[in-house]
């Protein structure tokens, strides 16, 4: 899918609403329908031979959630977890994961022209996660297709069989 | 993104429909059981209305639901069977154990096209035409039964008082038939006729013929549908006395002016009294069933009969007929919960445990004196918690009569295609079971009962000569022992044989010896391939069988039994947890963590020092417990758990047998014995080696569960 078509999606429905959150020194926006709750971290417990940014499992009453640290998957360069860590729960069509950030911002609305496409740029971010580049003034908004992002083989969160 | 909520709702739309769907499914499954049910309850001789009303209940709903949801064989088939639980309940019919095999059959055939359309039409689709066919023969039987024929009419001008001939069926169920209506004053209501086929899809063809008097319209019909459909549809437009069906004679059939077609002498006295209503029951007769009667008619009513039915047969005809009056349905008690939701109300409870579990321990510091109201207060929350968690499982248990409903007919079935006599006794039905297990076990029960028919019970005449009553008999019991519960098959057959079983170990290589204890020799038979049966036959001895039962059965954390006596019988005791959803469990500590071994693999634990075990090629450590050396598996390195506090090491080993081995697990320390609520690990993540499922602790921390038999298999490469 081509940039300009992928904006397209975006824009044809208006506004939309983003959770914006922190990793490092860079601001994220993902789809505030596809959250479902946002909590405090708690140690997880650890799952052997997962890749390390998945941090383990936790109880989510009484569902089991493995929990991804985006910080680690994103490279960042530090990732302290402290009484601000939060966990972002999210409910991917029939999955709930969450992920773990550096801190929730807000929830912005964020009108079609304020997007522009995101250059073709080397990152560890697959580019095809990326909708696309959402400025507010002088604040750039790098916003995500989670739902993607998450399904991806690598982040190794759906074994090989399905 | 637009798009992707607009994907959802669309999603949602699809949902709600496969919801109905889904409910109709369910809901004609459990009409076919009970219909099965029912049949097979009853009593030919004295069939009474109520049963015969219920089962054409159990055909109707399900005939309705289909055709409203477009399943059109189905609907057909069930619409046959209708038809024939019709006339039986109307008592036109005795019911006879051919009909009662042909509406079973079609019970099977409709359950497997329901289960098509529930695949989403994949495959495929079974044939029913015969079965549609024979149905409709035995529905229109009953004109076949002899009921003198007709002497007196026979001679009569007027042949179409005779019985009429079955109609000849073609292999598709179709028929040839000719249908003479009238005489009648206004023709007109006869052309409505082949409007009928024009206008109801599948009803077949027709094509008018030559009227062969005034007054009187012919009509060339082929159909599938029974005459007695046909007649009900006419009735729409022109009274049943003055429609006659007639098969169509095999030769030139419409131009044969003596057969089936009024002399016009005596269609003259007949037109005068056209269209009086026939002073007969209202109730639609029976497809030709309207001349049954005909003997007993006066040879001069006998020209008129096609207008003016005689008294005389309806009277005749009017037998005991009690009227469909509706039989009260039993109130419904249940209601029909997804079981999702059963889940989630089971989770929420397990939260609250937890939650109760943490209060309970900060208020344990709490000074009684001045706390009463609110440590009086956790205790009773603490009794609520525990009842309620008890009252949210037991939503779950659903009693054992849901699989044992299913072996009288698979017996009935068995026992008369092997030629052997068995009575089928159940006990302890009512002993409820997790209906996650009772879905797994009804597979291998059912490969067990028909082993006892077919292995264990032996024919009438060898039944005879052993000293023993001509019919066999097959126990299914079920009851609670402790924390599992017990299904027993036993039958009073031959047993099992251990010269037998030890000749045929022997033969395959097996390492057998004749001082074995008759249990180990009936464990020999749960060895892949093995069958000790003389005869392979279709319903078993090929020897696939009690290895995948007792695969099936260890999968579900059971146990299988066997106790035998040759020439008395032999017994199946299976030993299955009361819940899958529940599992004993012993905690074990690794470092700092928390893993759950299943306690029913759980053998013994003990301490070693690091000299006892020992190294084989610098690899594989052994260690010998017993006489025996078992390979070592240190959970820290399966785990890879990262070490903080180095003087402490693994150095308690826990023996854990799986698939029949042995390996010992090398832990940390034993943390204590618990019931564990299991958890999927898949649902949201994915499989994890080693790990079979996870399950939430008293302190709300997720611990995982180990897979013992994928420990023991890694130790075999």
């Amino acid at each position: 899918m081509g940039m300009m078509e992928k904006l397209d999606d975006m824009t044809t429905g208006g506004a939309r609403e983003y959770l914006t959150f922190r990793l490092d020194q860079e601001e994220y926006g993902i789809d505030i329908l596809k959250v479902q709750e946002i909590r405090g971290y708690e140690p997880p417990t650890r799952v052997a031979n997962a890749p390390g940014f998945i941090k383990g499992v936790v109880n989510l009453r009484g569902t089991i959630v493995p929990i991804v640290d985006m910080r680690l998957k994103f490279n960042c360069s530090k990732a302290d977890y402290n009484s601000f860590t939060v966990v972002i729960i999210l409910n991917l069509r029939n999955r709930i994961v969450g992920i773990v950030v550096d801190s929730v911002s807000d929830v912005m609305e964020l009108p079609p022209d304020a997007l522009k496409a995101a250059p073709e740029i080397d990152s560890v971010i697959d580019s095809a996660a990326v909708l696309g580049l959402g400025s507010l003034g002088d604040r750039m908004l790098i916003l995500l297709d989670i739902e993607r992002l998450m399904s991806a083989p690598d982040m190794g969160l759906v074994g090989p069989a399905d | 993104m637009a798009e992707t909520h607009q994907d959802s709702g669309a999603a949602g739309g699809d949902f709600d429909l496969s919801q109905f769907y889904q409910i109709f499914f369910e809901e004609a499954g459990e009409n076919l059981d009970l219909m099965e049910q029912m049949l097979l309850n009853l009593n030919l001789e004295t069939a009474d209305d109520e049963e015969l009303n219920g089962i054409f209940r159990c055909a109707h709903s399900v005939k309705g639901g289909a055709a409203t949801f477009g399943f059109s064989d189905v609907a057909e088939l069930t619409h046959q069977m209708e038809s024939l639980l019709d006339r039986l309940r109307r008592h036109e019919l005795q019911p006879n154990a051919a009909m009662v095999d042909v509406l079973l059959e079609s019970a099977d055939a409709s359950r497997s096209l329901l289960a098509r359309h529930q695949a989403g039409d994949e495959g495929e689709a079974m044939p029913t035409a015969d079965l549609v066919r024979r149905i409709a023969a035995l529905a229109s039987g009953a004109t076949l039964e002899p009921k003198a024929p007709a002497p007196a009419a026979a001679p009569a001008p007027a042949p179409a008082v005779a019985a009429p001939a079955p109609a000849p069926a073609t292999a598709s169920g179709q028929r040839s038939l000719q249908i003479t209506v009238g005489p009648l004053e206004r023709l007109e209501q006869a052309d409505a006729i082949p409007e009928l086929f024009r206008d109801i899809p599948g009803l077949g063809t027709i094509r008018a013929l030559d009227s062969p008097r005034k007054g009187v319209r012919a009509f060339a019909v082929e159909t599938a549908s029974t005459d007695d459909d046909l007649l009900d549809l006419f009735t729409f437009h022109v009274a049943r006395g003055q429609i006659d069906i007639q098969a169509m004679p095999a030769a030139a059939p419409e131009k044969d002016p003596g057969y089936g077609f009024f002399d016009a002498p005596a269609a003259a006295p007949a037109a005068a009294a056209p269209l009086a209503p026939a002073p007969r029951p209202a109730e639609p007769a029976a497809g030709f069933g309207f001349f049954d009667g005909a003997p007993g008619a006066p040879a001069a009513a006998a020209s008129t009969a096609a207008a003016e039915p005689a008294p005389a047969p309806a009277a005749a005809k009017a037998a005991p007929r009690p009227a469909a009056a509706p039989v009260a349905q039993p109130e419904a008690a249940t209601i029909r919960v997804a079981i999702s939701k059963v889940d989630q109300l089971i989770n929420l409870v397990g939260e609250l445990v937890i939650t109760q579990a943490m209060l309970a321990q900060n208020s344990r510091a709490l000074d009684p004196a001045v706390y009463q109201q609110l440590l009086s207060g956790l205790a009773d929350l603490d009794r609520n918690t525990r009842d309620l968690q008890e009252s949210v499982m037991s939503i779950r248990m659903i009693p054992m009569s849901i699989v044992f409903s299913r072996f009288p007919r698979m017996l009935r079935d068995l026992a008369s295609k092997l030629g052997k006599k068995v009575d089928f006794v159940t006990q302890g039905e009512a002993t409820e079971l997790d209906k996650g297990l009772v879905e797994k076990i009804t597979d291998p029960l059912t490969h067990l009962v028909r082993n006892s028919c077919d292995h264990g019970i032996e024919m009438p005449a060898e039944r005879l000569a052993a000293g023993k009553s001509e019919t066999g008999t097959i126990t299914l019991s079920a009851s609670h022992q402790g924390g599992s519960i017990v299904i027993e098959v036993r039958d009073d057959g031959k047993g099992l044989s251990r010269t037998k079983i030890l000749n045929k170990a022997r033969e395959r290589g097996l390492d057998v010896s004749d001082q074995m204890t008759d249990a180990e020799v009936w464990q020999l038979i749960f060895a892949p391939g093995f069958s000790t049966a003389e005869v392979v036959t279709d319903v078993s001895g090929r020897g696939v069988g009690m290895d995948v039962v007792k695969r099936n059965i260890a999968a579900l954390n059971g146990t299988v039994e066997i106790d035998s006596s040759e020439g008395y019988g032999m017994k199946v005791s299976v030993r299955l947890p009361l819940t899958l959803a529940i599992m004993d469990g012993m905690s074990v500590g690794v470092g700092e963590e928390v893993y759950i071994l299943p306690l029913s693999s759980v053998v013994e634990s003990f301490q070693v020092k690091a000299e006892a075990v020992s190294t084989v090629g610098q690899g594989s450590q052994l260690v010998k417990v017993r006489d025996e050396y078992m390979p070592v598996i240190e959970l820290e390195k399966v785990f890879q758990v990262p070490r903080f506090d180095f003087e402490k090491s693994s150095d308690i080993m826990v023996v854990v047998e799986a698939d029949g081995s042995r390996v010992v697990l090398l832990v940390d320390e034993l943390l204590g014995q618990q019931q564990v609520v299991v958890k999927n690990l898949e649902s949201n993540y994915r499989k994890v080696p080693n790990v079979s499922g996870a399950t939430i602790l008293g302190d709300g921390k997720v611990a995982l569960i180990l897979d013992t038999g994928a420990l023991v298999r890694r130790s075999r490469h």
